[in-house]
């Protein structure tokens, strides 16, 4: 149980970890399910527990493609996949360093890109 | 000269625990016209009620305080002490020094001070009480039932059964409810048509009981024991009186392709149609929006077939007004819609059904006579999958907060049938929680799993996606097992929330009742009082209260009877008599307060006044029925001229409580 990283995961993802009723519907909605070693549902209750580092080591975080199914699907409204990226995030600012630098961006541009993509990957791949 | 009394109670530490109660008597005494300021541990008690019956003999007192709860728990209690003792009981003034006070603050120095300002302001308002005598009103012996459910049909026969008429309305062309549409019953598994039906026939033939089928109320005026209603008999086109119920009109009306409401439109009705064969009153109703002779004027066949002259294309709605002393509400509830649920297909495909419409795919007089077939090929179905808590248990705008508490049953009871009936079709159930207390109900779900082997999957369905092969593909979480699974499924079923039935609310603001946040009528008490709404001579009974099963209902919908029939059984009422008043000098009939008079308690009339200058003149000037007026003092503050005075709580003594607490 690590109480730091449990109140800064909770903190950034603004998420309500205690109104999950485990019901496992965001798993069940999930696409990159069979991707993930740990589930939504399982994000959801392990940091509730605290059990973050768990969390950080483990390739979960960055199979979650952010489609949001299960915040839309999720009938507490605990939104699952900030919970997610809140925990990525936490791994991130730990490794230290961007993973996508500002000047890269004009070569990986294509029109087909949606600009909304450009931005996530700045949320999900900078500190 | 006024002789007030102060009582100040301690209740145990309720009070004197944040209050310092000797102190409050103290500050008191010292206050104009206060004789005698005295404490006691329990005021309420026979004890502490002697007390206060001695000190108004001994100090021949005019008027007495006491600071001690509210005045909702314990105003009567000490006004009957009071009367006791021979002092008018409308010379009590209670100062709440509990719920306002000791319950809310936590240092001693400010709760005491406010408790004191709190007494003042109730001796201040004691010195111009004046002695109030209530009034009788008579009681009409006849009670109103909304509703033609299970729930109303059962309340319906206990009063009638006492001894006292009473009317169904119903909005339907028949009584039933959704008991009606459904096939068995848990947890015995008896047939709701063979338990029902004669309930249904036992009230149509009760010479005490009436019934207004398709019929709404649109109007509630006066008050408990006489309520004024005003009931509308939608026109169905068909003279009840006449009709015989034969049926011959439905079988030759050629609008054949209206979508069966009784069916949960799964199969199609005629334009003249009879809801189901047991239908109370048996009595053909016409669609107008779908009749022909209606629509283009021309058809006209019911009326060609008609032996006895029933069918009448130009019935018009009927306004009937009857008088009540009591009304039972029991309006039930109704399945969610699912157009939030896109996830589950229902819209998109025929073979997601609600839990609903399986049973009338289930039901011998459904649209498939009782064989369960899938609906978009009739195909018989060998996989079935079961959602619970489908809108229910939601925390968004999508769903109910609530457990809609019946579902967990009926599922387990429909994957039985399906797997007694159906040996070879699987049937899956995905649950949050299984909740089945009542008596032999968790014995019922564990039959299902042990004995009919039903797999309960601890898990929910995230996604339901229609195939090119016609079958269904139910992606969904298997908790335990910590797996996603996807089954290929002939049928889905989704356990849909319940809630109120929409008229609910409108009705509730015409009887002047309570609702919760979900359009549920809110109890009086939910522990003491629970079939009686606040609103005196206003029952609930069945699942418009609350979610409810078929033993549930009809428990409440007796206990319902009860009460009304303790309402019906006196002859008169006392009456409050802290009503409004009009000063007829000071009133210039700008009709104000009529306007803003919920109850209708106020008329105008013209009459004849003395001018100062011996001439006299006709003036229009309000007046107050004190049998309808129940006191909420709107018309007081609409009065632009002061003239409206509400007895009890005049402006006068609102004005002194004010200055006192100023002060
Ligand atoms: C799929 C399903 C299966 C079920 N199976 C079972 C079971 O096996 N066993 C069991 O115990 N329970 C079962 N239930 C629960 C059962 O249906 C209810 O407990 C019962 O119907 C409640 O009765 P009610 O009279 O309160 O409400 P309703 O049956 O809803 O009756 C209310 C009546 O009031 C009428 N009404 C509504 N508003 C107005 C208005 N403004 N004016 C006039 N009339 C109005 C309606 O038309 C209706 O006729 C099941 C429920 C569902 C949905
Ligand atoms: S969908 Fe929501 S309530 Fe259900 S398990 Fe996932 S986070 Fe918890
Ligand atoms: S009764 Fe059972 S299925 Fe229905 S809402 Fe409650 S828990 Fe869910």
């Amino acid at each position: 149980m690590n109480k730091y990283l449990k109140e800064q995961v909770l903190r950034s993802s603004g998420a309500n970890v205690l109104k999950c009723m485990r019901c496992g519907k965001c798993s069940a909605t999930c696409p990159s399910y069979d991707e993930m070693e740990y589930h939504p549902h399982q994000f959801v209750y392990m940091v509730e527990k605290g059990d973050i580092e768990t969390l950080m080591k483990s390739e979960s975080i960055y199979k979650c493609l952010t489609c949001f199914a299960c915040v839309d699907r999720c009938p507490r409204g605990v939104e699952p996949a900030k919970v997610v990226e809140a925990v990525r995030l936490a791994a991130e600012r730990q490794q230290g360093g961007d993973r996508l630098v500002p000047t890269d961006i004009p070569e990986l541009l294509d029109d087909e890109l949606p600009q909304q993509a450009i931005v996530t990957a700045f949320r999900k791949y900078t500190k | 000269m006024q002789r007030i009394g102060v009582f100040v109670c301690h209740c145990g530490t309720n009070i004197a625990a944040t209050v310092d109660v000797k102190a409050v008597a103290e500050a008191l005494s010292h206050e104009p016209g206060v004789v005698v300021s005295q404490d006691y541990q329990y005021m309420c008690s026979e004890s502490g009620q002697n007390l206060v019956k001695d000190a108004i003999k001994e100090h021949k007192l005019t008027g007495i305080v006491i600071c001690s709860c509210s005045p909702r728990m314990h105003e009567n209690t000490f006004r009957k002490a009071a009367a006791a003792a021979g002092l008018n009981p409308y010379l009590v003034e209670i100062a709440n020094v509990r719920e306002q006070c000791s319950w809310i603050h936590k240092d001693i120095a400010t709760a005491t001070d406010k408790a004191v300002i709190l007494g003042k302001a109730a001796v201040a308002k004691v010195h111009l009480n004046a002695p109030l005598t209530s009034m009788e009103s008579p009681v009409v012996k006849r009670a109103l039932v909304i509703g033609g459910g299970i729930a109303g049909i059962q309340t319906a026969l206990d009063i009638a059964e006492a001894g006292f008429d009473v009317d169904i309305v119903e909005k339907q062309p028949t009584i039933g409810g959704k008991m009606a549409q459904i096939d068995k019953t848990f947890p015995t598994l008896d047939c709701a048509a063979c338990i029902l039906t004669p309930k249904m026939v036992e009230a149509a033939q009760n010479e005490k009981i009436h019934i207004h089928s398709f019929s709404e109320v649109t109007d509630v005026k006066g008050f408990v024991g006489n309520f004024t209603v005003t009931i509308k008999k939608k026109a169905r086109y068909v003279d009840e009186t006449k009709c015989t119920g034969c049926g011959l009109c439905t079988e030759k009306c050629p609008m054949k392709k209206v979508p069966n409401e009784f069916n949960m439109g799964l199969d199609n009705r005629t334009a003249i149609y009879i809801p189901f064969a047991q239908a109370v009153p048996k009595v053909a109703t016409i669609d107008p929006n779908y009749c022909l002779m209606m629509k283009t004027g021309k058809c006209g066949v019911c009326s060609k077939m008609c032996s006895v002259g029933a069918i009448d294309y130009k019935q018009q709605d009927q306004l009937i007004e009857e008088k009540y002393g009591a009304i039972v509400v029991a309006t039930g509830f109704n399945p969610i819609k699912l157009d939030k649920f896109d996830e589950f297909a229902y819209s998109h495909s025929p073979d997601v059904v609600t839990s609903l419409e399986l049973e009338r795919l289930m039901n011998a007089a459904g649209p498939n006579g009782g064989t369960l077939l899938r609906p978009s090929d009739k195909k018989h179905p060998h996989t079935i999958v079961f959602v619970q808590c489908v809108g229910s248990r939601c925390d968004d705008e999508k769903g109910k907060p609530y457990c809609s508490k019946i579902c967990c049953m009926y599922t387990a009871k429909h994957a039985m049938l399906i797997r007694e009936k159906y040996p070879d079709t699987e049937v899956y159930v995905f649950y949050i929680d299984v909740r089945t207390p009542g008596k032999n109900f968790d014995e019922f779900y564990r039959r299902a799993v042990e004995q009919y082997n039903v797999h309960y999957i601890k898990g929910m369905v995230g996604k339901v996606t229609p195939k090119s092969d016609g079958q269904l593909d139910v992606q969904a979480s298997d908790l335990l097992a910590n797996e996603q699974l996807h089954i290929n499924a002939d049928m889905v079923v989704l356990a849909a929330a319940i809630e109120p039935d929409k008229t609910a609310r409108p009705l509730a603001t015409m009887l002047t009742t309570q609702m919760d946040t979900n359009d549920f009528f809110t109890e009086a008490h939910p522990k003491l009082r629970p079939v009686e709404s606040a609103t005196a001579g206003i029952f609930l009974s069945g699942a418009c209260q609350g979610p409810k099963d078929i033993p549930e209902t009809v428990a409440q919908a007796s206990a319902a009877a009860a009460k009304a029939i303790g309402l019906l059984c006196k002859n008169s009422i006392t009456c409050n008599p802290c009503v409004a008043q009009s000063d007829e000098l000071m009133c210039n009939g700008c009709s104000s307060c009529e306007k803003v008079c919920p109850y209708g308690a106020i008329t105008y009339t013209d009459k004849e006044f003395r001018m100062p200058d011996r001439t006299t003149a006709i003036r229009r000037v309000a007046s107050v029925n004190p049998a309808v007026c129940q006191g909420c003092g709107a018309c007081t503050v609409a009065c632009p001229s002061g003239a409206m005075d509400l007895k009890g709580f005049s402006n006068s003594q609102i004005m002194a409580e004010v200055d006192a607490i100023c002060k």
